[in-house]
């Protein structure tokens, strides 16, 4: 292959990017709004560079603009853009689009958002080499299928013909990392290119992302929100806030010796934890259940769970392991097959239609995704009011004084009270989403997967809110997630689900702490730490292992 | 965009803000409305004017008489008088109020039907939706005007009638789109909600649903308000549609055609008043649909 003459004339260390008092300009509600306020970055050739910081920070808007690119709605002010000596601001748009896909590349969150459906993979893989007359045809599918076997794509002859459907997504994300690597640019920006994977998928992915760009010797910047993640990816990191600089350090000394208070609580996030507490006797208990969509396939088989009362329960797995189906079965939502769901002692009727007003407001369900979760056309007064009017009876200043005691109890202000969602942000989304749920005055909450839309400090806002709520009403909690982290924060007791069945149950020590079985083993063993060196901890220690295949493949 | 939104909530959150009415949001809708959205505007405006207060601005009764058929304009008779004696201005406001009334009844009798049964086929889905669906695509493989025409002389060219049968013809129309856009409503997370929580199914349709397909609903009714508008016009020039001595534009071209050949242009001024009609409320129409639907270029 060619790509030994390609690299080798590199030389690492020399300037490539050069950003300097970079400003850029949204806009939104009739004004322009400074979203990155003088933010310089100097990357040189086979560097990565770590961005992190919450959303709204600016990563992804810096990220685009290292490209000369500005999002529909977003414009640059002021500041310069030099890539490889060339000034990307005044250059023509067609001097920056022959540079684009070729020598600086693009790596977007979602891959599933970004394959074109109708077109096989390898056709979008190798379309930047030919439109840019890099290659033939021919060399160019060559290399693609080089590119492939290196992010270790199972069967890499063959899965380029495959559509963007027929794959998972963990493989998508690497065939996204193989579309930019294609033309083996100087250059690739990575958007949280792991942050919508499970964290089996993930380790895959961020081990094929430095091998490659090591192989490579490419420089590149690596967003996320996600310290764990950038501490094993990036040489050196900048922390980010409100479109300016808080600090930036090589990797090691940023991760020992963080100087801002800012940086500090990123940091302290991860430390969050509960004591043990004795178990109860249970509210819920799910007997035997099987269900499917449709006749075919089995989502859940013999799922046998026990929620004790004023506890919480974690219902850990990847995707596809059934967790949120549970979810549905428990609501009501999906009638199992077989097996039975027992609520304060007596059976649930399995559908919904045959469930009681009282019954549904003894059992409340929270949505991972705030923004669908929420009418956007009604106020927080109507979405937090309904359920008090419904389940009830209140109305008129008495319903609105309960939706303010609410307010205040999820620790928001109640002037927000004529706010629609739209006007909210993410972490206040998810809070009235938890007040709704609260003003049923519930028995039991199922939180399918409430945090994983969310930045890490909200996300710890919201954990502690949880549980503050539990301590002082009783509540009992059945909480869906795939982040061992939240787990350790908040969790009684464990049930980790792989496949639609329970492979293990029990209190969380119990379950946290060896021996397990082996597929709790990998699914503990890929949460990513603040630790460098883990990722490569992780892979010699799978690498001499040996037999355990992960479940990307 | 989320960062740029996100980023000026938090901003925003430190000051005390005032609640946004619907009427400050129209008002500044209305700050940034294109010149041909204002002249669409002022037309409908003078049109629905000229309808409700018809019998003040008419200078003489709706159907009047006065001895002399295709008077010439000026004098007396401003337009002249048609090819019964009757002052052609008078007939003209009339027929604003007949022929726009009659259209509007129509039309929000076709959305009332329409989007019910749109919403109901989305969120039921299965064999009800397979129903209404096929008996639609059957309705709607019949050429629109024929099938009016022939349901009319069959049962008789009455306003009710008129009304009735093109309010279910359009119906279709309003079904398919209204289907289509409450799919993508009914699979969101929030109207499962309102299920877990009990409500009921017009609860769920009014108040989860019926908000937000509202803005392409109401492009839509701009737009089949001029079909429907056309189509009886179409159907008073072929004579099966409002009966005389009622003032209508349709039918008052049809009744004086014979002036074009002398070279008399009375005959157009209805169908210029139609034409006239229909560009108005399509370019607010036009205006809506480019607000509503994100096709704007926000630069």
């Amino acid at each position: 292959m060619s790509i030994k003459a390609v690299s080798a004339p590199r030389e690492k260390g020399a300037p490539l990017l050069e950003i300097k008092n970079l400003r850029i300009e949204g806009f939104s509600d009739d004004k322009w709004h400074e979203i990155v306020r003088g933010i310089d970055i100097t990357l040189r050739r086979g560097e990565v560079l770590g961005l992190i910081g919450e959303s709204g920070a600016g990563k992804s808007t810096i990220g685009l603009a290292a490209m000369g690119y500005a999002k529909p709605g977003c414009r640059i002010s002021s500041g310069s853009v030099s890539f490889d000596g060339i000034d990307l601001l005044a250059a023509s748009e067609s001097r920056r689009r022959a540079l684009r896909g070729s020598r600086i590349a693009y790596v977007a969150q979602s891959a599933a958002a970004s394959f074109n459906p109708a077109h096989r993979i390898i056709e979008q893989t190798i379309e930047t080499q030919l439109a840019h007359n890099l290659d033939r045809r021919d060399k160019a599918e060559q290399g693609a299928v080089d590119l492939y076997r290196r992010l270790q794509l199972p069967n890499p002859e063959a899965i380029g013909r495959r559509y963007p459907h027929q794959v998972s997504g963990g493989q998508l994300q690497r065939a996204m990392t193989a579309m930019a690597m294609s033309c083996h640019p100087d250059l690739i920006i990575f958007d949280e290119p792991t942050t919508a994977l499970d964290v089996t998928t993930q380790v895959e992915v961020l081990a094929a992302i430095r091998n490659i760009v090591d192989q490579f010797q490419t420089a590149a910047i690596y967003i996320t929100h996600d310290l764990a993640v950038v501490a094993q990816m990036a040489d050196r990191i900048m922390v980010l806030r409100y479109g300016r600089l808080v600090e930036e350090a090589p990797t090691r000394i940023m991760l020992k010796t963080p100087q801002e208070d800012y940086t500090r609580s990123l940091w302290a996030v991860r430390k969050l934890g509960r004591p043990d507490r004795p178990s109860a006797e249970p509210v819920l208990v799910v007997d035997n259940v099987t269900a499917s969509y449709g006749s075919t396939i089995k989502v859940l088989e013999n799922v046998n769970v026990r929620v004790p009362r004023g506890r919480t329960v974690a219902v850990v797995g990847e995707s596809g392991s059934g967790k949120s189906t549970l979810a549905r079965a428990i609501v009501g939502l999906l009638p199992p097959i077989s097996g039975q769901i027992v609520f304060d002692g007596t059976p649930l009727p399995p559908a919904l239609k045959q469930r009681g007003k009282e019954t549904l407001r003894r059992i409340q369900l929270i949505y991972q995704m705030p923004d669908t979760a929420l009418n956007p056309r009604q106020t927080v007064r109507d979405v937090i009011g309904r359920p008090l009017e419904f389940y009830r009876g209140l109305n008129g200043r008495e319903c609105d004084r309960k939706v303010g005691e609410l307010l205040r109890l999820i620790e928001l202000d109640d002037h927000l009270i004529d706010r629609l969602p739209s006007e909210l942000s993410g972490g206040q989304k998810q809070r009235i989403c938890i007040a709704r749920a609260l003003a049923a005055d519930p028995e039991i909450i199922i939180c399918d997967e409430v945090t994983s839309a969310l930045d890490q400090i909200v996300q710890e806002e919201i954990l502690k809110l949880l549980m503050r709520l539990q301590q002082e009403m009783g509540v009992t909690y059945l909480f869906i997630t795939h982040d061992i982290a939240t787990v350790r924060a908040i969790a009684d007791e464990v049930v980790v689900m792989h496949r639609g069945k329970v492979v293990e149950q029990g209190p969380k020590a119990e379950v946290l702490s060896p021996p397990h079985p082996a597929y709790t083993d990998l699914l503990l063993s890929s949460v990513p730490e603040m630790d460098p060196d883990w990722l490569t901890g992780v892979l010699t220690r799978r690498a001499e292992k040996g037999g355990l295949k992960a479940a990307g493949n | 965009m989320t960062t740029v939104e996100d980023h000026q909530l938090r901003t925003e959150d430190a000051l005390p803000k005032a609640r946004r009415t619907r009427l400050s949001l129209i008002r500044r809708a209305l700050r940034s409305a294109p010149l041909s959205a204002w002249f669409g505007m002022i037309v409908i405006a003078a049109y629905v004017i000229v309808a409700i207060f018809a019998p003040w601005l008419a200078p003489y009764g709706e159907a009047q008489i006065f001895p002399e058929p295709y008077a010439p304009w000026g004098g007396q008779f401003v337009l002249g008088t048609d090819q019964l004696g009757r002052d052609m201005l008078t007939r003209l406001i009339y027929g604003a109020r007949n022929t726009i009334g009659i259209a509007l009844v129509t039309t929000l009798l076709s959305f009332a039907v329409g989007m019910s049964l749109g919403l109901l086929a989305a969120i039921y889905r299965g064999w009800i939706d397979q129903l209404l669906s096929r008996a639609v695509d059957v309705l709607m493989s019949i050429p629109l005007l024929i099938f009016a025409l022939m349901l009319l002389s069959t049962f008789g060219s009455s306003v009710f009638n008129l009304i009735v049968i093109i309010a279910i013809l359009d119906s279709t129309r309003v079904f398919r789109l209204s289907r289509a856009v409450a799919m993508n409503v009914v699979v969101m997370d929030f109207v499962e909600a309102a299920r877990l929580r009990g409500e009921r199914l017009g609860w769920i349709m009014r108040r989860e649903i019926l908000p937000n397909v509202m803005p392409p609903m109401i492009a839509e009714f701009g737009l089949r308000f001029c079909f429907v508008f056309l189509t009886i016009s179409a159907l008073s020039f072929l004579g099966v549609g409002i009966q005389p001595p009622t003032a209508d534009w349709g039918s008052m071209v049809r009744e004086n055609a014979t002036l074009i050949t002398y070279g008399d242009i009375t005959p157009l001024l209805p169908a210029a008043a139609i034409a006239l009609l229909t560009v108005a409320v399509n370019f607010v129409v036009d205006w809506f649909l480019h607000r509503t639907s994100g096709l704007k270029d926000e630069h």
